[in-house]
């Protein structure tokens, strides 16, 4: 009896989370495929009818905006966070004297949500409010900073936000990284009399490579899913030039009760992940086995 | 209390008509849980209760309703009905194909609604032909509000074409001051182009485009100039509006930063909050053209089992149309009484007008149901034009590539 406990406790304990993430995750994305090929509305219907979902998403002018709007959001935010996340770190290891309080400072904006970083940057950058009621206030009066209600500029808004809450977090992730790195190695090319820039170029960074792929990794997936910073920020607005796949597909399921259309949504915002994530497995996987 | 007294002998006459011996029960599911509306539910809850009945309140803020839209779905498809749901327009006869709502057609008969009811919102409580629904307000949506020290400052009187709109604004303009108050937020938006497209295409036009969805009208030289009117009024407004929560938008207009807004009657609360006057302080009238745009909100009823909660059901679906709640709802939350029976001396300035031209559009045939408010048409049809509308409104997008894109959007969303 103890034997058999012994050989089968691992696997009795993690039954139930397997059996919940087997219904709760893997049969509600099925469940999710299943819908989005019918023409559900307000409740789920369950007769399939083709593609035709996905035909109305692809020709729908708002579905356009938001998923443009995930690529060059995801980019610009993915981008310009672990540059200058990387810059922080590198400064930040130095050596200095008050690593740890301006670590802090850094890394605080993580601990906020969403919505308050939403509603903090939308009344920073409201022209009449914020920054440019400012800036006029002190005497430039040609100063303008509209981008929050330009069409055109307010996607950029929500990467200026985004940016500053995350970009601490990935300092601390490329500060962890640099620490780990041997210091023998360095040393060594120290001892050689190599310039410290291409200590960092040649060494460190190049050793540092799963910390970038984590890093992008936990980057991306933030991005894909964006959704309450885009709700405080600018509510979408205007228009819907500031809508992304997750607002839209909530839009379509809670309010005008379209959920095949709101399904087909998901399942390609899912399909987005999928090309990030499985080209990551496949390599981690790989590299095991060799 | 002599109400309450009145009240009590109806119900009990309801329930020895109906010769039943259980108590009264209704589970109600509602998202009037701001400071009016809970005041004015709690008044149903009390007449519910001086007749017998046990309410359990189901209130769910948040989202205009979508967040009470969710629960009642989870509640429907887990086999669970609340008695009654705050549904409206369209969305009831939605429910209805679901195969999930009652028949109060008893009630409604006994008390007579078809005659006290005006016939265009009554079609809006029947599933075909069958009562379903019971409607609990009329609030009007096409409104222009104005301050009525800024316009008698600049000798402005209160525009009846959208010509003189257009004049006035311009001089308002010049005199340093806001002409029209509005926030960006693509519900607002569709607000002002219905109320635009009443004023240019007429009430015929209007049904045409909104309630058939006809697609030589979406896409006619007339839509086209509602577009248009759309882009000039686009410069009317300051350019922080985007986002900006419409009661934001009527404090500007009650502090004189701005002089107009136009929005549906539930702004009246706001200047009436804040002590203003109608006629005196703040000034109402019905933006130009003829027609009346209503946004009836309804309780819909759901085919639930037991004695006592259908006693409850026909009791309340009784009591929401009685005119003792149809007088005291509507006092404390702006709008007007669904019934036109209901005597009107407690009622302020606007309200006055806004009954009697639902009774004048009513006769005319022009009394239609708004769309950016859900009654005239499903989910899905009328976020389809509001997407066009926002994304013209906060663009340079001109207006035939505005048509083009409704009819393409319209028919995408069937």
């Amino acid at each position: 009896m103890t034997k058999w406990l012994e050989e089968n406790t691992p696997k009795l304990v993690l039954a139930p989370s397997f059996v919940a993430v087997l219904i709760f995750v893997y049969g509600f994305i099925a469940w999710t495929a299943w819908v989005s090929l019918t023409r559900s509305r307000l409740l789920p219907k369950y007769e399939i009818d083709g593609f035709i979902q996905y035909d109305r998403l692809f020709s729908s002018p708002r579905w356009d905006t938001a998923f443009s709007n995930l690529f060059v959001f995801g980019f610009l935010f993915i981008v310009i966070a672990m540059v200058l996340g990387l810059i922080l770190a590198i400064l930040l290891d130095q050596n200095i004297r008050t690593e740890g309080a301006i670590r802090t400072i850094y890394l605080y904006p993580m601990a906020l949500s969403m919505i308050v970083t939403g509603t903090a940057w939308k009344w920073i950058l409201n022209p009449g409010l914020g920054l440019e009621a400012t800036v006029r206030g002190w005497g430039f009066e040609n100063f303008t900073f509209d981008w929050l209600v330009n069409p055109d500029m307010a996607i950029y808004t929500v990467v200026i936000a985004a940016i500053w809450q995350s970009s601490g977090f990935v300092m601390a992730l490329f500060l962890a990284g640099l620490r780990s790195v041997d210091t023998e190695i360095i040393r060594a090319a120290q001892v050689d009399g190599i310039p410290t820039w291409r200590v960092y170029t040649a060494i460190i960074i190049p050793a540092m490579a799963p910390i970038f792929l984590s890093a992008f990794i936990v980057l991306s997936h933030l991005a894909i899913k964006s959704f309450d910073l885009v709700i405080a920020l600018t509510g979408g607005g205007p228009g819907y030039a500031t809508d992304l796949p997750a607002t839209y597909m909530y839009a379509m399921a809670f309010s005008r009760g379209d959920i095949g259309q709101a399904a087909s949504s998901a399942m390609i915002m899912m399909l987005v992940v999928f090309a990030i994530i499985v080209p990551y497995l496949y390599s981690e996987l790989r590299s095991k086995d060799g | 209390m002599k109400m309450n007294v009145m009240g009590a002998v109806s119900g009990l006459a309801l329930l020895v008509s109906t010769a039943a011996v259980a108590e009264p029960t209704a589970e109600v599911l509602h998202y009037w849980t701001s400071g009016g509306e809970a005041k004015s539910v709690a008044v149903l809850q009390e007449e519910f209760a001086a007749n017998g009945g046990t309410w359990t309140d189901m209130p769910v803020a948040g989202g205009g309703g979508d967040a009470a839209g969710t629960a009642l779905r989870a509640r429907v498809l887990s086999g669970n009905a609340p008695t009654a749901a705050q549904i409206k327009g369209p969305a009831i006869q939605e429910w209805y194909e679901e195969g999930v709502l009652a028949d109060i057609s008893a009630v409604a008969e006994a008390n007579n609604w078809a005659e006290v009811l005006p016939a265009s919102i009554a079609g809006h409580m029947k599933c075909e032909g069958t009562w379903c629904a019971a409607p609990v307000n009329v609030h009007r949506v096409d409104w222009i509000w104005a301050n009525a020290e800024v316009l008698a400052a600049n000798g402005i009187d209160m525009p009846t074409t959208w010509d003189e709109f257009n004049a006035a604004a311009a001089k308002l303009q010049d005199a340093g001051i806001i002409p029209l108050a509005h926030g960006g937020q693509a519900w607002q938006d569709a607000t002002v182009f219905e109320a635009v497209a009443l004023g240019i295409l007429g009430a015929e036009g209007y049904h045409k485009a909104f309630v058939d969805l006809d697609t030589d009208t979406l896409t006619s030289d007339s839509m086209k100039a509602v577009f248009d009117q759309m882009r000039t009024m686009r410069g009317y407004v300051d350019s922080n509006f985007s986002g900006r929560d419409w009661n934001l938008a009527t404090a500007m207009v009650m502090n004189g930063e701005a002089a107009f807004q136009i929005m549906g009657d539930w702004a009246k609360g706001e200047f009436m909050a804040a002590g203003q006057v109608p006629g005196e302080d703040f000034l109402c009238i019905s933006t130009p053209g003829e027609g009346f745009l209503y946004n009836v909100d309804s309780f819909a009823m759901f085919d639930v089992g037991g004695d006592d909660k259908k006693e409850g059901q026909a009791l309340l679906a009784e009591l929401v149309v009685g005119k003792n709640f149809q007088e005291v709802f509507n006092l404390n939350k702006g709008s007007i009484p669904a019934r036109t029976d209901v005597a009107l001396d407690a009622f302020d300035s606007c309200a006055h007008l806004s009954a009697a031209d639902m009774a004048a559009s009513n006769e005319g045939g022009s009394l239609l149901p708004s769309y950016a408010h859900g009654m005239a048409l499903r989910g899905a049809q009328s976020g389809a034009i509001t997407d066009v509308v926002t994304a013209h409104f906060n663009s340079d997008m001109s207006s035939d590539e505005a048509v083009e894109m409704l009819a393409n959007a319209i028919a995408n969303s069937l």
